[in-house]
């Protein structure tokens, strides 16, 4: 465990995680109070012009439609938040509870969980979330997170099954168990603060790839129906001829800000690694 | 003198400047002379035996002279030190037991290690081979994995390729810390034997347990915090210590044999100083129990008698 | 050896039961009456006679009548006898011929981005690991390529090359005007249309690569083997030897886990190209509603990606000689 003021002032001190943090809030600013600076609703035919580029009356231009291309972009983040929030934050907590509960109990605990893991695994998350979806005719954003953290977990459990591993025969559980500890508290007190940095890079990651699961959701029209976000712009883009009218301001703005935050949340979780693991230091 | 060391001078770089891990070490080693090198654990003896080969970073060389059979190795220089490695001087690192690449059969990669450095496998094969017999390791081994040699015969199969191509210089560092009692024993004695039979000629055994350095080392050199506190000959640290360090570590050690029923086994109060801003003066001064003030002063390690070479006022200062 | 692979198989087969249940399970929870609803959508001629063919065609194949788990049975029976039933978006074609004809133009697109990116991403990876002012430069741009999502690589290759610069065609597998023949010409075509959609698997997949392996070869440059060797005076290109064969053991595994992500991949670039790969036709089957289609094509990926996985696994059998000898080298 390291002392407080030695994580901040490397924390500080580290290039890639400030970078990250800062590209990461400065799009969560935007999707936050973006949408009361828009001045149209994003689905409103804006425009009787229909397609037009950037300018002082529509930041970011506007859809073959006419609509707003910057009140969309703005809506569209904040469905992206929402869903890298709940569901990579569902798929942690499922990977959390198998993984541990595997690496923890051991035997044929672990034996089941693990087969079922790998069973999972296997099979294409994309596949599978395509057949549920299509035969939802209505589908929510919340859903959309609920099938995404049910399908991504596996690989952080697998993950998080190999930390306990390597956890739980460390010398100060033996300790807390001769001791006479129970095993919530073990659990507890011993165990979970030593994985915490590590759940926290798990949850990095399961934000970043519940990003990209859903853009290709939302990009195949498999999305929530009722709202937009930034794959759906993209589909609609490819969908009314932006490439060969070149409309490019209908989609670089979404592809862009998908690739900045993942790619943000990439620099952070390395950064956060090398916080958490001083021999990844660079003097 | 077959090794002679000259005011070596290693430190550590860190964010928070440099630690003096080893500093101004000076002493020397003759023909066929296997030397003991003992002391707590962060006292710069790891530092001392790899500098002698190679130096990775964090490590920096800062000043001081080795020279190996009069010649000088340019320990400063990586790249010149090269020629040297394997040949003249080599290493049985402390983790020997991982020291093999897992997925190569060991015999392929001897052999690959060799013919990089310009060695005919060919013509070694005979000599490895009565080695593994010396060693009481099957030939078979040739054709294993790492994975399938217990801790004990990876141990001895490091200490064969180590010592393979007959180097003047041998650094044994801390090889028995992770064997049971019995296999220590026997690779003490194969280390014995390959002095013996002229496969090395000077050894360097790096330990924190004295009682293997009874069995096998000719002299000893204890260290403390950086810096050297004790040389000579094993039966003269046994048994007639004078340095305050020496002699606490070896009154500190539980005779075999004896019970202590009412008596607590003694150990050394204190801790070691850091070493990243080492106090002046004597570095045991704050655990020595006859610490006075002209201790506020580094001794320096002087020959108080016939190859016993001390670091302590006391014992060449008249009064006391 | 035969411990894991007979783990493996026994994965497999689970996954391939588990996978066909659900395939079968889905179209019973829709609400009403699943037939109605799937020919209340079928985009053929409204021939009165035709469709109540299809109903009892369907009825039939459903065997709503019967119980469930004998229509469990016929769907098994069905399967194995390469009847998925009829399309209705491409009415009538079979399924499985409709399936067919898109495979190919699958595993033209997949199979040399997948290797060759794999390949090349390891290798430039590595030579990342060493060479510094290499290393500074390409580290962020691979993190960057890992972030970009396939579709928009896709639509901004489309765009840049297809439209600004003209250079490719920017849709299907080849020109329209041409018929299907083995030509220079038709040949030539082809490889003109298959361009953009590789290059933009391709570079997606070799960012993620080499910065894996770049990261794996840091790691395995440590490794007390590799001091050992350096300690000895080895040169440095045995010691890189050494990590880089140490290093691509997990990169092989790795591979097999992207399958899922790169198949996704896939699929979104098809749609970007319209490029007629089975992802191509899922779209249009979702768009279509045409339930045999989805399920006919849900199968096909599965299959392809178990026995991809099972490939790999004996790659990397092969490689790691530790599991050959039995050992536990890496976990299932």
């Amino acid at each position: 465990m390291i002392k407080r003021s030695e994580l901040l002032y490397f924390t500080l001190r580290n290039r890639k995680l400030v970078i990250g943090s800062g590209i990461i809030l400065g799009f969560l600013l935007l999707a936050l109070i973006g949408p009361t600076f828009a001045k149209y609703r994003p689905m409103d035919y804006a425009s009787p012009l229909g397609a037009e580029p950037p300018s002082a009356k529509y930041w970011f231009g506007t859809t073959f439609f006419g609509q707003d291309v910057f009140s969309q972009f703005v809506h569209g983040l904040r469905a992206t938040f929402i869903v890298g929030l709940l569901g990579g934050g569902l798929g942690t907590l499922m990977g959390m509870l198998i993984g541990f509960t595997a690496g923890y109990r051991g035997g044929v605990v672990d034996e089941i969980l693990n087969a079922f893991t790998n069973i999972v695994l296997v099979i294409p998350t994309l596949a599978v979330l395509l057949i549920i979806a299509a035969y939802l005719q209505v589908r929510s954003l919340l859903m959309e997170c609920l099938f995404i953290g049910l399908t991504a977990w596996p690989w952080a459990a697998r993950a998080i099954r190999a930390q306990t591993f390597s956890l739980r025969s460390r010398d100060f559980v033996d300790l807390a168990r001769l001791s006479g500890m129970t095993s919530l508290r073990i659990i507890r007190d011993e165990i979970a603060p030593n994985m915490m940095s590590y759940l926290v890079l798990v949850f990095i990651l399961q934000f970043g790839g519940a990003i990209l699961t859903a853009a290709t959701l939302d990009f195949i029209g498999l999305g929530p129906t009722n709202t937009i976000s930034l794959g759906l712009m993209m589909q609609y883009a490819v969908l009314w001829g932006a490439l060969p009218l070149g409309m490019w301001w209908w989609f670089v703005p979404p592809g862009l800000a998908i690739t900045a935050i993942v790619g943000a949340l990439y620099s952070m979780n390395v950064g956060l690694d090398e916080i958490f693991n001083p021999k990844l230091r660079e003097i | 003198m077959a090794l002679s060391v000259e005011n070596l001078t290693v430190y550590y770089q860190t964010l928070r400047g440099d630690v003096h891990a080893l500093e101004h070490a000076t002493f020397q080693i003759t023909d066929g002379e296997i030397m003991g090198l003992a002391g707590e654990s962060g006292c710069g003896k790891t530092t001392l035996g790899h500098s002698l080969i190679v130096l990775f970073p964090p490590m920096k060389y800062v000043a001081g002279r080795v020279l190996l059979d009069g010649e000088e190795l340019p320990i400063w220089d990586s790249e010149k030190m090269n020629t040297y490695r394997f040949r003249k001087v080599s290493l049985i690192p402390q983790y020997a037991m991982n020291a093999m690449n897992p997925i190569r059969k060991i015999g392929k990669m001897t052999q690959e290690l060799l013919e990089s450095r310009g060695v005919d496998y060919k013509e070694v094969i005979p000599e490895l081979k009565r080695r593994l017999d010396l060693v009481a390791l099957p030939h078979d081994v040739l054709n294993m994995y790492p994975i399938e040699l217990s801790g004990g015969m990876k141990q001895r199969m490091v200490m064969v390729i180590s010592s393979l191509l007959n180097p003047s210089l041998l650094i044994a560092d801390e090889i028995t810390s992770a064997l049971d009692v019995a296999t220590q024993k026997a690779v003490a004695e194969m280390l014995v034997e390959f002095r013996d039979r002229q496969f090395v000629n000077n050894l360097i055994v790096i330990t924190h347990d004295i009682s293997i350095l009874y069995q096998i080392a000719d002299t000893i050199l204890i260290m403390y915090a950086g810096v050297l506190a004790e040389k000579a000959p094993t039966k003269s640290i046994i048994e007639s210590p004078r340095h305050p360090y020496t002699r606490l570590l070896i009154s500190s050690l539980p005779e075999v044999g004896v019970r202590y029923a009412e008596k607590r086994l003694q150990g050394i109060p204190g801790n070691p100083p850091l070493l990243l801003n080492p106090p002046s003066g004597c570095r045991f001064r704050d655990r020595c129990p006859l610490a006075y003030e002209r201790c506020l002063e580094e001794p320096p390690f002087i020959e108080v008698e016939k190859n016993h070479f001390v670091a302590c006022w006391k014992e060449f200062e008249p009064h006391a | 050896m035969r411990r894991y692979l007979t783990r493996k198989i026994l994965i497999y087969t689970l996954t391939f039961f588990l996978a066909v249940t659900i395939d079968w399970l889905i179209p019973r929870f829709m609400p009403g009456d699943p037939i109605r609803n799937m020919l209340a959508r079928v985009s053929v001629a409204s021939n009165a006679s035709a469709i109540q063919m299809m109903y009892d065609y369907y009825a039939r194949l459903f065997g709503l009548d019967l119980p469930l788990w004998q229509q469990y049975l016929n769907f098994w029976k069905a399967l194995f006898q390469g009847n998925l039933g009829i399309s209705t978006y491409l009415f009538p074609t079979p399924v499985v011929d409709v399936l067919k004809r898109a495979v190919p133009y699958d595993v033209f697109l997949l199979v040399p981005s997948i290797l060759l990116g794999w390949y090349a991403g390891n290798h430039f990876g590595a030579i990342a690991a060493r060479a510094k002012r290499l290393d500074n430069f390409i580290l962020p741009l691979s993190y960057i390529l890992t972030a970009t999502p396939y579709m928009w690589l896709g639509i901004l290759l489309a765009w840049f090359f297809g439209i600004v610069l003209g250079w490719f065609p920017i849709a299907g597998a080849y020109s329209f005007s041409l018929r299907p023949t083995w030509s220079w010409a038709f040949l030539l075509d082809l490889l003109h249309h298959w361009f953009l959609p590789f290059a933009s698997l391709f570079i997606i997949e070799f960012g993620g690569w080499a910065i894996g392996m770049r990261n794996m070869i840091i790691y395995e440059l440590e490794a007390e083997y590799s001091r050992y060797l350096t300690a000895l005076g080895a040169p440095k290109h045995l010691i890189r030897r050494y990590a880089f064969n140490n290093a691509i053991l997990p990169q092989i595994t790795g591979l097999a886990l992207k399958l899922g992500v790169i198949v996704a991949g896939a699929l979104v670039t098809e749609v970007v190209f319209s490029y007629p790969g089975i992802g191509y036709l899922l779209l249009a089957a979702i768009q279509n509603q045409d339930y045999f289609l989805i399920q006919g094509c849900f199968l096909f990926i599965i299959l392809g990606v178990l026995i991809a996985n099972f490939m790999i696994d004996i790659a990397y059998l092969v490689v790691d000689p530790r599991t050959r000898r039995g050992m536990v080298g890496e976990s299932a």
